[in-house]
């Protein structure tokens, strides 16, 4: 992709003098905020932040901190990807966070054992004939809660023309409504051995990764990925060039919702338990991960590498915070500041690039 | 019937609400021919393109194509019948480069996995960079995005995107529009080419010398409805404004107005 000859007609085209991808400036902005957290740990607490400042030869790492950045921002990761791909489709989705809470619970109660320590199990949502299903049946379960959320997002968004803001919001309100009424707010505890396997220790850091490379192949290289951007880019354009738009968006708020049903599914498995609290803005982190990843809320924009750096930009600076033992309060408003100055440097470019042309 | 018919409609109508952007077009165009559409801004020049390249969908009347009626159920459909258009919008993605826009929509893949086929990029490049000398257009970096090019370019990418694919009608909606002097010239050879080719051409310009020099027939367009059908031969520029500005409307068209 990078050879220089592709001029055509004879006009010159310097190669070297291409600007570089966005992704670089978010990954030097990574490395930076990673030194002023050295810097600060190094005057205010006199140890390292990432680095082992124990003195051992054998880690070169704090392995314990890193582990805990990336496990932290693993699952709500997931949903970010899912958020990228509506984002650069030029949309929003706002109900991930209670589609979690809502696939939580649902997914857990086909997830339970029979006994605990020879008693029947005290949260026992359905009879035994329910229970001790093998892991594969809440998995399914809970991925097609993701699908039905995403399909009544989608259909809504594309065949109603509701904007997707509104349409979501409704989402939102209503996923929590099942989340709580599911159980009438009981948490949902006890799953099977093989589903407590699936956000078992640094599994969701595995699936994240899986899912992360999934999706950027997906965004990349195939006919989904580039509809998606055609769309983002310009929706007149995209149905003019005979692309099934309202098809095409439809699947794509499926697929978001799908991921965030197993953001769902790793986190219950992770934590044991399902409460109908679970996941309460988790919808404004992932879009967080996203939009400080480059993802442009204009769409068109952005890349699941830019949000997988964004999630752990997201990562360092939480952990930087309890690094610092600086309450969490600050590292809400500061978070929030990161997020509105993300957004305002992406609307800053689209200026310059309205400019130029 | 006529089997030298290319595109012909009949009562071709368009109401937006209340807008009757288009109303009771019969249009004929043959074999070979080219044929301008003029017509004051408003006229519904685009319109008439809109119905029958199935973007829209037209409020009543009759499109033949090739003998056939057609009822288009969107532009790919339109595209797939072999009707190419340069739209007055373009219809570019602004975010993504040349190749990608010659292809939206109709994207070469190498493995057919439904909507998670496998893109071709090369196969697209090649074809991108052969459509672009073949019609001269001069892009110097196909892979820089849409969003970064000068107007003049954007044209030049939608009409190398009409010209890189075979095709048994071709629509340009004011093509030259926004073009400097050397790249305007650039596509009326492209559209010459089109001409000695034999492949038929509707033309939407308010560039008179333009159309004098291209074209085969002239069609006015005013206040949504066809008030002249103008051989060349027969006709001279002021002439045609006549039939824009509406001092003058052919008989066989004038109960309307
Ligand atoms: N989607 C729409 N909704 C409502 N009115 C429309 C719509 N599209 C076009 N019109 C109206 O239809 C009429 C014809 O518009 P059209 O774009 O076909 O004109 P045109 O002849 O192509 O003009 P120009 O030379 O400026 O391109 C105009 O009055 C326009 O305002
Ligand atoms: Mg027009």
């Amino acid at each position: 992709m990078t050879d220089g000859s592709h001029g055509v007609g004879g006009v010159t085209f310097d190669a070297s003098r291409r600007r570089w991808p966005n992704e670089v400036n978010i990954f030097a902005a990574l490395i930076l905020i990673i030194l002023i957290f050295e810097a600060l740990g190094a005057l205010l607490m006199n140890q390292s932040f990432l680095f082992d400042s124990r003195g051992r030869f054998d880690t070169i790492f704090n392995e314990q901190r890193l582990r805990i950045i990336i496990l932290q921002v693993s699952i709500i990761g997931i949903i970010a990807l899912g958020v990228t791909q509506v984002i650069i489709l030029g949309g929003i989705d706002l109900s991930s966070g209670s589609v979690v809470g809502a696939t939580a619970m649902i997914t857990m109660s086909f997830a339970q054992v029979a006994t605990v320590n020879g008693h029947p199990n005290p949260k026992a949502v359905f009879g035994p004939e329910l229970m001790d299903l093998p892991a594969i049946v809440p998995v399914i379960v809970g991925l097609a809660c993701g699908l039905f959320a995403g399909l009544v997002n989608g259909l809504l968004i594309a065949y109603t023309r509701i904007p997707p803001f509104i349409a979501t919001l409704g989402m939102l309100v209503s996923a929590r409504g099942v989340a709580k009424w599911w159980t009438k707010g009981q948490p949902v505890s006890f799953p099977t051995e093989g589903y407590a396997w699936i956000g078992s220790g640094m599994m969701p850091v595995i699936w994240f990764v899986l899912l992360a490379v999934l999706f950027h192949l997906i965004l990349r290289y195939t006919v989904y990925g580039k509809h998606t951007y055609a769309i983002g880019s310009n929706e007149e354009a995209a149905r003019m060039s005979g692309i099934a738009v309202d098809r095409h968006k439809v699947l794509v708020y499926a697929i978001a919702a799908m991921l965030a049903a197993f953001a769902a599914i790793v986190l219950s498995s992770k934590n044991l338990t399902a409460q109908s609290g679970m996941g309460v803005v988790y919808e404004l982190y992932a879009i967080a991960m996203a939009v400080i990843g480059g993802v442009s809320l204009a769409g068109g924009r952005g890349s699941i590498v830019g949000t997988v750096l964004g999630a752990l930009i997201f990562g360092v600076i939480q952990s930087g915070f309890t690094f610092l033992r600086l309450d969490a309060f600050y590292q809400e408003m500061v978070m929030g500041a990161i997020i509105v100055g993300a957004v305002v440097l992406d609307q800053w470019r689209q200026k310059r690039a309205a400019l130029r042309s | 019937m006529d089997s030298d018919i290319v595109l012909e409609t009949r009562d071709l109508t368009k109401h937006y609400g209340g807008v009757h952007a288009l109303e009771g077009a019969n249009f004929i165009l043959r074999q070979g021919e080219h044929v301008a559409i003029m017509g004051d801004n408003g006229a519904g020049k685009s319109t008439f393109v809109r119905q029958i390249t199935g973007v829209e969908r037209p409020t009543r009347g009759e499109i033949i194509f090739y003998g056939e009626k057609v009822q288009f159920d969107g532009p790919l459909d339109a595209r797939e019948a072999g009707i190419e258009t340069v739209f007055q919008t373009l219809a570019l993605a602004d975010d993504l480069d040349v190749p990608d826009n010659l292809f939206l929509g109709r994207e070469k893949t190498l493995f057919n996995l439904g909507p998670f086929s496998i893109l071709d990029y090369r196969g697209m490049r090649e074809a991108t960079k052969a459509g672009l000398e073949k019609t001269g257009v001069k892009i110097p970096n196909i892979h820089n995005t849409i969003r970064n090019m000068s107007g003049g370019q954007r044209q030049c990418v939608a009409i190398a995107r009409t010209a890189t694919f075979h095709s048994r009608l071709t629509i340009m909606d004011e093509p030259t529009a926004a073009l400097g002097v050397q790249e305007t010239a650039q596509v009326e050879n492209i559209i010459r080419a089109l001409k000695e080719a034999g492949e038929p051409l509707i033309l939407i310009s308010h560039n008179m010398r333009q159309v004098f020099d291209l074209v085969d027939r002239i069609v006015v367009f005013r206040r949504g409805r066809i008030c002249a059908n103008l051989v060349k031969e027969e006709t001279d520029g002021q002439d045609v404004v006549a039939y824009i500005t509406g001092a003058k409307t052919q008989d066989e068209y004038a109960e309307a107005f």
